[in-house]
């Protein structure tokens, strides 16, 4: 475990962006702004054109952490409190939940809630109970 | 230029997802943690995303169309069933192992992280296994009425 200390106006900043991120796609070209979608659309095009898009996309939000490097000279912290192997299984597990579940935090929890789309409510609702039971028990059950 | 615009839509969550912290999966776990060491910024981020595109999106569908496409393509589907909601618990579970979703790990990418890249690979790797998986038991369904 790390700890980490509550960082409020940073966080509503930040969100705000991912947010006006979010309205700024709805307005361009109408799509709601899921990572999940979005990346399953630059693996497999169904059009060019529609390939197009997506990677840009992509290649912007990519360059979020560059930008904010370029600005203050400090890259956003990445610190892993779990091992390597717990990233691949994590990995293979969010990927195929998404897959099912049709999108993910962004798309389900920021887009889908915003839309008040019910969908989304209980996929947002189901995925945040499930996290929190799992960090619970890998945590206090297992670790503790 | 308008793939430039696009290009800003993607760098603003990229930046919002960057200075929020939830790139960090040591910020995100700890969100998760009630019993333990909480630290609340990752519902701050929500709920402001979530402020700002709900009403950013009223004004948005105000308009007849987007500016470069001829219609608003947003999901209709309004199935509740198991594939949803299985598919929410289990993101949840691998969320909850890893602390990378693939809203935060995407733009993480920019960071040249090696834990960033090791997780978005076995995620690819989810997401081709869960598309074979779908497909074989559609191809069975075919088969069977067939």
């Amino acid at each position: 475990m790390i700890e980490t200390t509550f960082t409020p106006v940073s966080a509503a900043v930040g969100g705000a962006m991912i947010g006006l991120g979010a309205v700024l796609l709805m307005a361009l070209r109408g799509n709601v702004f899921g990572a999940t979608g979005i990346l399953a659309g630059v693996m497999s095009p169904s059009s060019s054109g529609e390939w197009a898009w997506r990677a840009v996309l992509m290649a912007g939000m990519i360059s979020g952490p560059v930008a904010v490097f370029a600005v203050t000279g400090q890259m956003p912290a990445i610190e892993v409190p779990v091992s390597t192997w717990m990233l691949v299984v994590g990995g293979l597990i969010v990927g195929a939940g998404v897959t099912y579940g049709s999108g993910c935090t962004s798309g389900h929890g920021i887009c889908g809630l915003a839309r008040l789309s019910p969908r989304s409510i209980v996929a947002t609702a189901t995925f945040m109970a499930s996290t929190a039971a799992t960090v619970f028990v890998i945590r206090h059950v297992i670790g503790g | 230029m308008r793939l430039f615009l696009i290009y800003l839509a993607g760098l603003g969550f990229g930046v919002g997802i960057a200075i929020s912290g939830m790139m960090n999966p040591a910020k995100v776990l700890n969100f998760f943690d009630f019993a333990g060491i909480w630290d609340p910024t990752l519902l701050v981020v929500m709920v402001s995303a979530l402020v700002v595109t709900a009403i950013g999106y009223r004004l948005v569908f105000r308009r007849e169309r987007p500016l470069f496409s001829p219609r608003f393509q947003v999901p209709t589907s309004r199935t509740i069933d198991a594939k949803l909601v299985g598919g929410a618990a289990v993101f949840g579970i691998g969320w909850g192992i890893s602390g990378f979703c693939p809203g935060a790990a995407l733009p993480a990418l920019g960071t040249g992280d090696p834990a960033v890249l090791i997780f978005v690979g076995a995620m690819i790797l989810g997401i081709l296994l869960a598309r074979a998986a779908i497909q074989r038991s559609w191809l069975a369904r075919v088969f069977a009425t067939a």
